[in-house]
């Protein structure tokens, strides 16, 4: 039964997102829609679950929400923040810096969502991966500290994804 | 009648911080010269800008018509989305050496993006001009 369960649903959590996606891309709650998302949220990871071999062991819910929170917050914080280095800060005084941020992440889940992050957070665009996928390369846009921005993203996104992707 | 006006005063201040924001992305992106720096005005700046538009789109159809859910979908999908643009074109930058060397990484190896075997070198189109 747990197998069968196991191979009909092999991302549990996907099918509820794409019954979800699909009911809110209807607008409006009907019968018919909702169990037809239901339908795609089964088919499509069944579909397609070849191409995702490891799912992540679990993924703690709570603190991912928690985790989304303060990720909007800093978001909102850096564009007042980037907005202003935009219209304050002229070329020639900018300081622009690539920075090295050594992974503890090993899971290319939880790899992807700090990348994400950082790419959406002050002043930061995650550029690059290494090879053996234990550093990421960051381009940082106005920095006097550059170390300081390694361990701000090590302690305030990195810790935090360790205790969601477990 | 007391929320609808509260609406369509929420409506034009999220609309005039929505525009502002993409205007700053715009500016950013005219003003910058360095093609990585350049990256940096619509990533971040265009994600708040339309996120401010989408949410006085969604609280014109809450407070004004039928409510409407298809903005979160915009916002989540440009959430998702707007990364791994940027992450492209930071991969371009560096593979064309556009911008400063970056360092390399600690140990082990060499970047993805610059990890290219003699044999693609070699078969690159040369330059037409």
């Amino acid at each position: 039964m747990a197998r069968a369960f196991k191979w009909l649903l092999p991302h549990p959590y996907l099918s509820i997102l794409l019954a979800v996606i699909w009911t809110v891309l209807q607008n409006e709650i009907s019968a018919g829609m909702v169990v037809f998302g239901v339908l795609l949220g089964i088919v499509i990871p069944r579909m397609t679950s070849i191409w995702w071999p490891d799912t992540p062991e679990g993924i703690h819910i709570p603190r991912m929400i928690s985790y989304g929170f303060i990720v909007i917050w800093d978001i909102m914080v850096a564009n007042v923040q980037v907005a202003w280095i935009v219209l304050t800060v002229p070329n020639a005084k900018l300081k622009p810096a690539w920075v090295v941020v050594p992974l503890d992440l090993r899971q290319p889940e939880a790899i992807t969502v700090l990348a994400g992050t950082i790419t959406l957070t002050p002043g930061t665009v995650s550029s690059d991966f290494s090879e053996s996928g234990h550093s990421l390369l960051v381009h940082v846009l106005h920095t006097d500290d550059p170390d300081g921005i390694v361990d701000g993203i090590k302690n305030r996104y990195e810790r935090r994804l360790k205790e969601i992707f477990r | 009648m007391t929320g609808e006006i509260i609406g369509t005063y929420a409506i034009a201040f999220l609309l005039l911080i929505g525009s502002f924001f993409v205007a700053v992305g715009v500016i950013g992106l005219l003003k910058f010269n360095d093609p990585m720096i350049r990256l940096h005005a619509p990533t971040k700046v265009g994600t708040m800008g339309i996120g401010a538009l989408l949410l006085a789109s969604m609280i014109h159809s809450f407070v004004l018509s039928e409510g409407s859910f298809h903005e979160t979908l915009i916002m989540g999908f440009l959430f998702l989305t707007a990364p791994i643009s940027a992450h492209f074109i930071a991969k371009v930058n560096i593979h064309l050496r556009s911008c400063d060397t970056p360092p390399s990484p600690p140990g082990d190896g060499e970047w993805a993006t610059l990890n290219v075997s003699d044999d693609d070198t070699l078969s690159e189109q040369p330059d037409p001009r």
